[in-house]
């Protein structure tokens, strides 16, 4: 009897918070306190296990004394980075530009698309078999076609980065603003709203979930396939380092370049987390 | 009470189905005057709110006609505000922005509704939650700030569509005592659509009693309880007795219906 009072002692204001969701309001205080040392403890969590990968990867290669041409040591890895990024860099940036201009015209472009289709149930029918085609078919494929046409320059990388990451934003745009709640736009109309007010006011809010994860996706995508375009068709570029140094053997300087292409995808990552809380955080 | 500001002439609506057509609502005809309130009852899928949606002009009537004000409706007219079943409140915005959102749709000077909407909002005891977002207040909190938001245009008339039905007993009984308030307050015309007997004759002045499907005119009932109505009043006999009157109105409309063959099963035990 006793322990089943308190086990509902335990029970009902809990279930009280979810069916009333007031508690976040009443003591916020007590809740961002809750995360910062739940917090701390994660970022330990994070370091020790880094700690424990990295530490543990140095030991293993000097105990069975691994070449530097297998595989090379976390420390050897940290000296390349240093050293050769005055090499690297230039082509960090050439890799970082590819990306955003590809993806500002992708997204640009997919944004567009997705609204003309959806306001354009017809059109929506008639595009969507070529626009499955573009996400399927990989962008990087069209690289070498590209070059014939557009040559050595950065454009044939550029383009390639829009159409993989384009299609991506607009298939997610799309199913966004393909959510409609007609109970919103029935309120909005009750006061006479326009197809443009509804559309700004509640559909473009309502789909904006969807967007950014189109966003996201897009973005990797477009990293992808910007690393992989310095691969196949360029002289420069992070993708052209990572070629040229496999090539040579010299892999410190190998993953060197490998960690630079991770910051620019965990950049993407953050720089999207933090879009979507501002944006759409209000679903849960 | 005064004059008649809504008029309803053998309104009908067809609706196309992939079944084919349904006959949701077929020759109704109503007439409400000025500062009433008037319910509206009827078994489920009735056509009740079909009927409301029709008089806000969101979906005109097939045939027939609404006339509001003295004016034929084809849209929506900000004299008329709706309250619809759910609290339908924007989850992206915070209360006063939800409450603000018509203003906005209007192109309205916010600034000069400011007064006004704080009064409003401290009259349904919701003051110090104004930038709390939908997610974070309850159903009874979210619906009085849907009629927040409804009252803020300050129409001349109110269209609820069961407006506490997705609400718990005690929150939906407490919900209806404020609407009474208001209405006593601000002097609204209110047509009030609900499946609750009690709730009807507990807030009207008329009942009126809609066939099953498709919904016409049944009856009117006039409802003779003194005015301001205690809450206690729920429990005492000429509250029951009426409430009885309307139920078995309901009950041998629907079982003419079933002798004739026509009657279509639309759940018909929520009325009860």
């Amino acid at each position: 009897m006793d322990q089943y009072d308190k086990q509902l002692e335990h029970e009902i204001p809990e279930f009280d918070h979810e069916e009333h969701g007031q508690s976040s309001s009443f003591d916020i205080s007590a809740t961002v306190n809750a995360v910062s040392v739940h917090g701390v403890k994660q970022v330990l969590g994070i370091v020790l296990v880094a700690v424990i990968i990295i530490g543990g990867w140095e030991a293993l290669i000097h105990l069975f004394k691994v070449p530097e041409f297998v595989f090379p040591a976390p420390s050897a890895i940290a000296v390349a980075l240093v050293t050769s990024m005055p090499t690297v860099f230039p082509h960090f940036l050439i890799t970082l530009g590819e990306l955003a201009a590809g993806y500002a015209i992708g997204a640009t472009i997919g944004l567009l698309l997705a609204v003309l289709l959806t306001q354009v149930p017809y059109f929506e029918k008639i595009i969507t078999p070529y626009i499955l085609l573009l996400i399927t078919t990989p962008a990087i494929a069209l690289v070498p076609l590209l070059m014939l046409m557009l040559g050595f320059t950065i454009w044939p990388r550029i383009i390639a980065v829009a159409l993989a990451s384009g299609p991506m934003i607009m298939i997610n745009s799309v199913t966004g603003f393909r959510r409609t709640d007609l109970a919103k736009i029935a309120l909005a109309k009750s006061y006479g709203a326009t197809t443009s007010q509804i559309f700004m006011k509640i559909r473009f809010p309502l789909a904006m979930p969807m967007i950014n994860v189109g966003l996201l996706v897009g973005g990797i995508f477009g990293l992808i396939t910007a690393v992989g375009s310095d691969m196949v068709g360029g002289k420069q570029g992070l993708g052209n380092k990572l070629a040229y140094y496999s090539s040579l053997a010299r892999m410190a300087n190998f993953f060197a370049v490998i960690i630079l292409v991770s910051i620019i995808g965990i950049s993407i990552w953050l720089i999207m987390a933090y879009v979507g809380k501002k944006t759409a955080s209000w679903q849960e | 009470m005064g004059e008649i500001i809504i008029n309803i002439e053998n309104a009908c609506k067809v609706y196309e189905s992939e079944r084919g057509p349904v006959n949701a609502l077929q020759n109704y005809s109503m007439d409400v005057e000025e500062g009433d309130f008037v319910a509206i009852v009827g078994p489920s899928g009735c056509g009740k709110t079909t009927l409301l949606w029709g008089l806000s002009g969101l979906h005109p009537f097939s045939a027939g006609k609404a006339v509001i004000l003295g004016k034929e409706v084809d849209q929506p007219t900000r004299d008329v505000g709706i309250i619809f079943q759910q609290a339908n409140l924007l989850p992206w915005r915070d209360l006063m922005q939800n409450i603000q959102f018509p203003l906005e749709i209007m192109k309205e000077n916010i600034t000069a509704y400011k007064e006004k909407i704080q009064e409003l909002i401290d009259s349904v005891e919701l003051s110090g939650f104004e930038s709390h977002f939908p997610r974070e207040l309850s159903g009874g909190m979210q619906q009085r700030a849907s009629i927040v938001r409804a009252l803020a245009v300050d129409p001349k008339i109110l269209l609820m569509d069961e407006p506490f039905g997705a609400l718990d007993a005690y929150t939906r009984d407490e919900m209806d005592t404020l609407i009474l308030n208001i209405w006593k307050k601000t002097k609204k015309t209110i047509v009030f659509v609900t499946h609750r007997i009690e709730e009807a004759v507990y807030l009207a002045n008329k009942v009126y009693v809609m066939t099953p499907r498709p919904g016409g005119n049944s009856a009117v009932f006039d409802i003779d309880l003194p005015r301001p109505r205690p809450e206690g009043i729920t429990m005492e006999t000429a509250f029951f007795q009426t409430v009885a009157k309307i139920k078995k109105k309901i009950v041998s409309d629907v079982e003419k219906q079933k002798e004739q063959g026509l009657y279509q099963s639309q759940a018909y035990s929520t009325v009860t």
